[in-house]
């Protein structure tokens, strides 16, 4: 069992939880991830290590309610245990010193890049971030971030923080004015990830992606989260989260993550009827 | 020599009508006086050819003789000499291959062999039943082996050594300690609370699993070396090997570890009580035909498909599944394309699978390992239409902790290089054997490995 230290709503429906984990806090590094699974009935799923602190043993958790296993996440509070979680799972981000780099987080992604983002900053590049969001209370980790960054960009769809537009549209201003960042990094949503590993391309960008396909057990056991990189099939939970950008399939990546959207809806909806108030919203 | 009855003794099992609906257990075993009928068969023969042919070495005649004489108890004490788990071994040994291959009843014109397997459930399950609660041993003899792995070979070593006065630790991935036995064969087959039980057992013996603990990632090899005295690493073959056929990726292609785990560990046939859902499908191809071959085609039928047909590229006699389960899966409505081999899964406009194109196959000259091997036959090419494929044509080893462990020795094919009568590595005081060593094989040869193992363990840490 794992205690939830604190609990804080980060945004709508975004929660961050502080978690005793001794084990996973000591061996973890920026760009793994941890298997959940907080009921004896429940699934497992797959969700980011966005901080750790190896001295005090705990690791923070941060997640957006997308489905049943994520609204009842947001349920738990202060002092609640979580039943299983297995890590750091996944391999590490290739982190080094580059130069300049560009990290690009979009939403609850976000959370994924901050201690990368960290670690590049610490091994003494120049960090330039560019944190985007639908509107200004969905741009999560601004300080965070802010404290490891040369340059922080910010975007939202509706312009209610930062410039209006797209990460896409700061890629591009950061090329206009002559940046050429040595590697950049990006975890988002698919969509946003195919358009940023587009324009990365044309800019000629080294670019890596977290993905984050359908997984089962997160140990390399079922091939549940297979992805084709470069024509071959590798294993996201043990060949990545991070991949090449240029060389995935995104089309056939999108389509496996829509596998079980019926079931997904099913068990969303009987749990929302359960629970009455959606309180996560 | 003559013997009164010919035939083993008949075993209640489900209707398959009902049994393919529902994920309750197939056979349900002897009674009393059937396993009594049974155990008279058997000859009592001096040369013991059934003993020699358990891989654990059972002293088959003898717990038979003890249930002849209705003594049940004595026949589970002499059973547990030589195995730990009769309950699991009972019920998924390939006995045909094994000690009822060679029994010398079966040997007979016109006999079939003593029905030992579902003897030795019958003893095991009257056992547990009673609920004989093991006794610890009264001294712990200070020394720490850790277990890598909470599988067939794992929990046998370490119900070896914890009865020894050894601190044992097993070390497991998953949510849930019983490896394959939990995820890999369906409840029909194997019963979870048979495992759950004999796990116990083991927690009884004082050993101490932690669960959700990846050893190359929670923890490394070299923190378990400076904690422990010994290591035995048992982490099965638990990576799905796929044909990497154009349309492997389709949504509805399956590895049959994902189909199975999700079914079976993860209960995916109870959704939406339990959140992990598994597929419902009309037609559904499986492609192999050994056992996870055959626990896919039945579970897909349990979950309501219309027709479930399994493709094999030899034929009926070069089918590496149990011939029980082949018998039930026939039973059960299954449907068998021998001599066929997928090229290619299609799909729609959306990724999703539509249907299986298959070749023809004809079977040539042997090959290394005496089965004949088989060729595409040019031209014969045909579609399944399908919405549902599992392939369950193998395991290989899984790399997260050999990738975190440079140093110990792997041999050609990838799995650890362990000596078969020690299990020992390339490091000194750590051990392997099961799936990790030999590749995908069965529980009772993994458990085998377990016991040569334990034994060189004990002589390494105690001389």
């Amino acid at each position: 069992m794992f205690k939830i230290l604190s609990k804080e709503k980060l945004a709508p429906k975004e929660f961050s939880f502080w978690i005793e984990a001794p084990r996973i806090a000591s061996h973890a590094k920026p760009g793994q991830f941890v298997s959940v699974r907080i009921a004896e009935t429940g699934e497992r799923i797959p969700l980011t290590i966005a901080d750790f602190d190896a001295e005090a043993g705990n690791i923070r958790l941060i997640f957006q309610v997308v489905g049943k296993t994520t609204a009842a996440m947001s349920q738990l509070e202060a002092g609640d245990e979580i039943k299983d979680i297995a890590g750091p799972l996944g391999k590490a981000s290739e982190v080094d010193k580059f130069g300049t780099v560009l990290l690009i987080g979009g939403g609850i992604g976000i959370a994924a890049i901050f201690p990368i983002l960290r670690k590049l900053k610490q091994l003494g590049n120049r960090v330039i971030a560019i944190l985007g969001g639908r509107s200004a209370d969905l741009v999560i980790l601004k300080e965070e971030c802010k404290e490891f960054c040369d340059e922080l960009i910010i975007t939202t769809d509706d312009g209610s923080l930062g410039q209006k537009g797209l990460v896409t549209d700061a890629m591009r201003e950061l090329a206009t004015r002559g940046e050429k960042p040595e590697q950049v990094w990006c975890v988002g949503p698919s969509i946003m990830m195919k358009f940023c590993q587009l324009t990365a391309k044309e800019l000629g960008w080294p670019i890596w992606v977290s993905l984050n396909p359908l997984m089962l057990d997160g140990t390399g056991m079922c091939g549940c989260c297979r992805v084709t990189i470069d024509g071959e099939i590798k294993f996201a939970c043990v060949d990545g989260p991070e991949f090449d950008g240029h060389k995935v399939d995104w089309v056939e990546f999108m389509n496996r993550l829509a596998q079980y959207r019926d079931e997904e809806k099913i068990s969303m909806e009987k749990y929302a009827a359960e629970v009455g108030e959606e309180s996560w919203q | 020599m003559a013997v009164e009855q010919k035939t083993k003794t008949p075993i209640a099992e489900q209707d398959p009508v009902v049994r393919s609906t529902n994920f309750q257990e197939v056979c349900l075993g002897y009674t009393a006086d059937e396993a009594k009928q049974e155990a008279s068969r058997c000859l009592q023969c001096k040369t013991k050819p059934c003993m020699n042919g358990c891989p654990v070495g059972i002293d088959i005649p003898e717990f038979i003789r003890a249930l002849r004489e209705g003594n049940t108890d004595e026949a589970a004490e002499i059973i547990a000499k030589y195995s730990c788990f009769p309950a699991v071994c009972g019920r998924v040994c390939p006995q045909e291959k094994q000690c009822e291959g060679v029994c010398t009843v079966g040997r007979i014109k016109d006999c079939e062999p003593v029905a030992i397997g579902k003897l030795e459930r019958f003893v095991a399950d009257t056992a547990l039943e009673k609920g004989i609660k093991v006794t610890p041993p009264k001294e712990n003899n200070g020394k720490k082996v850790a277990v890598i792995g909470a599988g067939p070979s794992a929990l046998a070593l370490a119900g070896e050594l914890a009865k020894k006065g050894f601190g044992v630790k097993i070390f497991e991935a998953l949510h849930e300690a019983g490896g394959v036995l939990i995820y890999g064969i369906p409840e029909f087959r194997l019963p979870k609370s048979i495992v759950a039980a004999e796990v116990e057992k083991l927690r009884q013996l004082g050993v101490e699993i932690e669960c959700n603990v990846v050893v190359g990632k929670t923890i490394t090899m070299e923190e378990l070396r400076a904690e422990y005295d010994a290591i035995y690493i048992a982490v099965g073959a638990g990576t799905p090997n796929m044909q990497g056929i154009a349309g492997s990726s389709l949504n509805g292609v399956y590895a049959a570890n994902e189909y199975l785990t999700r079914i079976n560990l993860m209960k995916g046939y109870k959704f939406p009580e339990c959140d992990t859902p598994s597929k419902r499908a009309k037609n559904v191809v499986v492609v192999g035909a050994g056992n996870v071959a055959m626990d896919s085609a039945r579970s897909a039928k349990r979950l309501g498909a219309e027709r479930v047909t399994l493709v094999y590229r030899r034929s009926v006699e070069e089918m590496p599944a149990r011939i029980e389960e082949y018998h039930h899966a026939v039973q059960e409505g299954i449907e068998f394309a021998w001599l066929t081999n997928p090229v290619e899964y299609l799909g729609d406009e959306k990724g999703k699978l539509t249907g299986v194109r298959c070749i023809k196959m004809q079977l040539g000259e042997p090959d290394d390992n005496g089965r004949r091997r088989p060729s595409p036959i040019e031209g014969s090419e045909f579609e399944i239409p399908c919405d549902l494929v599992v392939e369950a044509i193998g395991q290989g080893p899984n790399r997260v902790l050999l990738d975190e462990a440079p140093d110990l020795a792997l041999n050609k094919r990838g799995y650890i290089d362990a000596d078969p009568e020690t299990g020992k590595t390339s490091i000194p005081g750590v051990y392997a054997g099961g799936d990790i060593v030999t590749g995908a094989a069965t529980v009772i040869g993994a458990m085998g490995a377990a016991k040569k193992a334990a034994k060189a363990i004990e002589e390494y840490l105690t001389k």
